[in-house]
């Protein structure tokens, strides 16, 4: 997509939304579709309900750094409102952004300490005006299971990518524990029809 | 795989025989990762790092190859054996990983692991993706066997975490027979051993610099010849990202460098620069051999660095075109203890008490932050008790009845065994609150030895901790359920008024742990009506409150707000139960 034929993906929103087991994926179906892939985050304390970033660069050249540059994502894709302002400066001028219509409060603000900014989504559509808003928990809950929630958002982010969804179905398939796989690919699909 | 995986990967290809380490992000899933996949590999958790080095050098002394891992602090609590293992040197080879963290994600200080290295004259290498984290673990084995000597595998943050494609090979044992090897002249360090072994280290280092010259790992890969750039590790990463078009020496040993293969390189740039994280350690170097080069003045010393960094340290300007940006002030979102985190519960009693508190290091550091704010120091691993014992008896009345220490059971075990003792040998009156919440919290729930599992998951002993401070003379010991909030302030209360030390063990375990749960995982729910908006509830951090601030007050309304309950997110562990005064909250019928 960008410079050097690499693609950019950063996937961010709040620990314990599987935003590493999204990115995990996104990484895998990459390397199975035969580019080189370099995925980076932030365990640790980040992920006591810490605000969390993952990194995922692929294509067919070699792929120095694990770390997108800012200013160089191809995708923003956010599990959280206000997580996607905090690494805006991330996304390239021509860049993507999918959003998860959500708030999870931050500390500040369920002690009532600090406001949550209101106009989020309209800031950010006056800046990338073809910004996809998906509203990832009704989706899921519609699925009967909200930890499904990071496998819809990788089948919206499937259809800005240029990998078959055949590979992302075998990926999911090898990584998931059986029980799990159906209502994961029919998240995948889900999230694929929502775009 | 990750860095982490492809290192534990390597344990296995590489005829590992015995691997220790105690847990600390960013090196702790290479444990788990042999753990769980190579059983091959005798391997367990440590109480700290230094029995981990020491158990890894007495598997090396017997022939065997073995692994200690730590994150970067760690090697400061192995820093005593690894200093010595340098002059016995080892039998079977010994590599110790050791994992940096530039930028402090998940550390108290960023300091750089090569100045060890260099203090202890041990050989250092540092890989720059997954794949050479593995290949580079086989050459620091043949390097450690070949100059009898530990090695250094220095890893960082991004290494242990970034994926990588990794080519996997089969298991090749090492070239040592194993067994009990008689030597005292070479393994006993007395005065009169050590002073012969001390030109011998010299001398292997003499060596390791001119191996170095060869090392394929160290490599000249010319580009334009205007900048030159010496690099290793990740920053060789985000240095070629950076400036692709530039010449490079990248090192894969750090330790001793090669003079020769830096003075060729230098002749053959017209500008040179060293990037690396955290300290000028090859940028000293290279200054010492009498060559020009920029280094730290561009880069800076703090923090770790990244691609966008170095354009604008060395090109003035970033070559990205990035999105308008949003101005907007931001509410930060730092780590918070879980709903229905025991420590919680321990805070708000010892908040009630209004006291000073020596800290430690684990999830309970988090109740530093607001609105918790209960955390007036945090030093290292088990420094709590010390402190808190330094304080008490240097301050006297000052301190008496208002300083404690904290400390969970896992860093208890690591080393807060040793103050204990200190305290109840010297006495005075603090006050000790070890926070047990059966598990090694932070860094994702390994066992230690008062969890009664090892590793692998396998039974064993589980260490007694009141057994243990009654061997050591405590007199007053109380087991409290920390949930009972009431109870624990009271109970903490009548020990800051003791006259002699005094340890209260506040026991529940973590709330994400499946085993031997006591949350009743059934969420609570606030009257709304009958909330007084005083915040007691609110004050504990709990991410399952929240407060719902009137946009325009009802007439007559004395409140800001009210607080309520996300029964998603409530485990139902009654802290807020326990502090409201109002009788506000209730358990859902």
């Amino acid at each position: 997509m960008s410079t050097n034929n690499v693609t950019n993906v950063i996937i961010v929103g709040v620990g314990g939304q599987g935003i590493i087991l999204a990115s995990d994926v996104l990484g895998r179906v990459a390397a199975r579709n035969g580019y080189d892939v370099k995925k980076n985050e932030i365990h640790g304390m980040a992920q006591r309900g810490g605000s969390v970033s993952s990194h995922v660069r692929f294509g067919p050249n070699p792929i120095s750094s694990p770390i997108i540059k800012m200013g160089e994502a191809d995708v923003l894709l956010s599990f959280e409102q206000l997580e996607t302002v905090r690494y805006w400066d991330f996304l390239s001028a021509s860049g993507k952004v999918i959003v998860n219509d959500h708030k999870i409060l931050p500390p500040a603000v369920f002690t009532g300490q600090q406001e949550y900014p209101a106009d989020i989504l309209e800031q950010i559509k006056q800046r990338v005006p073809d910004s996809v808003v998906v509203n990832g928990l009704e989706a899921a809950s519609k699925l009967g299971n909200p930890r499904v929630l990071n496998v819809i958002f990788l089948g919206v982010l499937s259809t800005f990518l240029d990998i078959p969804a055949e590979i992302y179905e075998e990926v999911l398939k090898e990584s998931l524990k059986p029980k799990l796989v159906e209502i994961n690919l029919k998240a995948f699909h889900e999230g694929r029809a929502l775009v | 795989m990750s860095g982490n995986e492809a290192i534990a990967r390597g344990a296995y290809e590489y005829g590992v025989g015995l691997a220790s380490a105690y847990p600390g992000t960013p090196s702790t899933e290479i444990l788990e990762n042999i753990g769980k996949k190579y059983p091959e590999i005798r391997a367990g958790w440590a109480p700290n790092e230094k029995v981990a080095l020491e158990v890894a050098a007495g598997a090396a002394y017997g022939g065997v190859r073995s692994l200690a891992l730590m994150k970067h602090v760690g090697l400061n609590v192995a820093a005593d054996p690894f200093m010595t293992l340098s002059y016995t040197g080892i039998n079977g080879g010994l590599v110790v990983v050791v994992c940096d963290d530039p930028e402090m994600h998940s550390s108290q200080n960023e300091q750089d692991t090569r100045n060890y290295a260099k203090f202890g004259k041990v050989p250092c290498l540092e890989p720059s993706d997954s794949q050479e984290a593995k290949d580079m673990l086989g050459e620091a084995f043949k390097i450690s066997e070949e100059f009898d000597t530990p090695v250094i595998l220095r890893g960082s943050t991004r290494i242990s975490h970034s994926m990588s494609l990794v080519e996997t090979k089969e298991r090749v044992l090492g070239p040592v027979e194993p067994g009990l090897r008689k030597e005292p002249p070479k393994f006993v360090m007395l005065p009169g051993f050590a002073r012969r072994r001390h030109p011998l280290v010299e001398e292997r280092l003499k060596k390791l610099a001119e191996f170095a010259e060869t090392f394929p790992f160290n490599q000249i890969i010319m580009g334009d010849d205007s900048l030159g750039i010496i690099s290793a590790g990740v920053a060789f990463q985000y240095a070629r990202e950076a400036f692709p078009n530039a010449s490079f020496l990248k090192l894969g040993m750090v330790w001793p460098l090669p003079p020769r293969m830096i003075q060729e390189f230098a002749s053959k740039v017209k500008r040179l620069i060293v990037i690396e994280d955290l300290d000028p350690f090859i940028e000293e170097g290279v200054r010492l051999m009498g060559i020009q080069v920029q280094g730290k003045e561009l880069t800076g010393l703090c923090g770790e660095l990244s691609a966008e960094k170095l354009e604008k340290a060395v090109l003035g300007s970033s070559s990205a075109k990035g999105v308008a940006p949003i101005e907007m002030d931001l509410p930060m979102r730092p780590p918070n203890m879980c709903p229905g985190c025991p420590h919680r519960a321990t805070f708000s009693a010892l908040k009630k008490n209004k006291v000073y508190v020596a800290g430690d290091i684990g999830c309970y550091t988090l109740g530093a932050l607001p609105p918790m704010g209960m955390l007036d120091n945090c030093l290292c691993m088990g420094a709590g008790i010390g402190i808190a014992s330094g304080l008490g008896r240097s301050l006297g009345d000052l301190a008496k009845g208002k300083a404690v220490a904290v400390i969970g059971d896992s860093t208890f075990f690591h080393s807060g065994m040793t103050p204990l003792l200190e305290l109840a040998y010297n006495g005075g009156s603090t006050t000790v609150v070890l926070m047990d919440n059966r598990t090694t919290a932070m860094t994702g729930a390994q066992h230690h030895p008062g969890t009664g599992f090892t590793l692998r998951q396998d039974p064993t002993i589980t260490a007694d901790i009141e057994k243990l401070a009654d061997a050591f003379g405590f007199k007053r010991v109380t087991v409290v359920n920390p949930y009972e909030v009431q109870k624990l302030q009271s109970v903490i209360k009548e020990e800051l008024e003791a006259d002699e030390p005094s340890l209260i063990i506040s026991r529940a375990p973590c709330a994400l742990l499946k085993t031997g749960r006591i949350l009743p995982d059934k969420p609570l729910r606030i009257d709304a009506d009958a909330c007084k908006g005083c915040k007691s509830c609110i004050n504990t951090g709990c991410p399952a409150l929240e407060f719902v601030k009137f946009k325009e007050k009802p007439e007559g309304e004395k409140r800001q707000g009210y607080s309520t309950i996300n029964e998603a997110l409530c485990v139902g562990c009654r802290t807020c139960y326990e502090l409201c005064k109002f009788d506000a909250i209730k358990e859902v019928s």
